[in-house]
């Protein structure tokens, strides 16, 4: 065991057992609040892994505005204060997800812990990973770095026209009842 | 100096957490969280893969990089579905029977939404009439304020 090897456990343990709390929680506000304290330390752990321009831009995107948006989402549906049983299966779906879940950990972990057992990286010595993502980025990835900004337009224009639709009904004064319902929601 | 394996034994928890919270919540939001979950070990995955060293064009990282840029994106679709979705129905359970209905006599749908409508109308013209009684009175007196007219009836 090195000293990365320590940090990393140490890191990935609250990982792990937040993202169990955020699934498993029964007030809805604490289950978005357990995820950003799981995304959080997985940019600890990319920190570890030595990625540290991915860690960041974790911190940025998921725990900056992913997280804050769930968030958002909660308020605007209304989410209840204090531990609500409604949010939750019937207790023989939730064990039957629980067991597809351990099945896929099982899996996952079957094919992975071969594959990786043994495989060490040196990390301490100092490299230049951000120059070097930076050129890959901007050198052979660029189209698909160009598309994306295409697919992040087209998502932003997508999420405002759907949040925008009108649910048209045949009779006009229920039209005209919705219609007042949401200027008075606003 | 790092074992690999260890990244590897946190991607299938962290798989295995996503798949739990998919299938054991019937909020939509929650569920949306299983989904952030599955895409994070994907990622951790794809960092861990791009360690080694001799990995090519840095695929690793820079894949990562465009998974959290997907995952925003759906993320605020999803998230604009789910607000439409509370709009239409009132609720966010993905258990509940949807209405596929589209008639204007359903006691459940509209049927509630005029009469919280006609619950939050009535108030409102009563205090809209009380309103323009004292806007008369103001005018009465003339350029006064509001709040020095009220304060006037106040000590009247």
């Amino acid at each position: 065991m090195t000293t990365r090897d320590i940090v990393f456990v140490a890191v990935g343990v609250v990982t792990a057992l937040s993202a169990l709390l955020s699934v498993t929680t029964k007030h809805v506000v604490h289950a978005a609040l357990w995820l950003l304290v799981s995304l959080g330390s997985l940019a600890g752990a990319y920190l570890v892994l030595g990625q540290e321009l991915v860690g960041l831009v974790q911190l940025l995107v998921y725990v900056g505005a992913i997280v804050v948006l769930v968030l958002f989402a909660l308020m605007l549906t209304r989410a209840p204060i204090g531990p609500h049983a409604e949010i939750d299966t019937p207790w023989w779906q939730r064990a039957a997800g629980a067991v597809l879940g351990a099945a896929t950990t099982a899996l996952l972990a079957s094919l992975l812990l071969p594959l990786l057992s043994g495989a060490t990286v040196d990390l301490d010595a100092p490299a230049a990973t951000t120059p070097r993502i930076a050129q890959a980025v901007f050198g052979t990835w660029v189209w698909p770095f160009e598309l994306l900004s295409v697919l992040l337009l087209v998502a932003l224009v997508g999420a405002f026209a759907v949040s925008r639709l009108v649910l048209h009904r045949e009779d006009p004064a229920a039209d005209g009842a919705v219609r007042r319902a949401e200027g008075v929601r606003r | 100096m790092i074992h690999l394996a260890l990244p590897g034994a946190l991607v299938a928890l962290l798989a295995g957490i996503g798949v739990y919270g998919v299938l054991a919540r019937r909020n939509a939001v929650l569920v949306l969280i299983g989904v952030e979950l599955i895409l994070n070990a994907a990622n951790l995955l794809l960092v861990t893969a791009g360690s080694r060293p001799g990995a090519p064009f840095s695929a690793g990282p820079v894949l990562t990089l465009f998974v959290i840029t997907i995952a925003a994106a759906e993320i605020t679709v999803a998230l604009a579905i789910i607000l439409v979705l509370f709009r239409r129905a009132g609720h966010i359970d993905l258990t509940a029977v949807p209405d596929l209905t589209d008639d204007p006599d359903d006691p459940d749908d509209p049927g509630d939404l005029d009469d919280e409508v006609e619950s939050w109308g009535t108030p409102d013209g009563a205090d809209d009439g009380t309103d323009d009684g004292t806007d008369e009175a103001d005018d009465a007196d003339g350029t006064a304020a509001p709040t020095a007219a009220r304060s006037g009836e106040g000590a009247a």
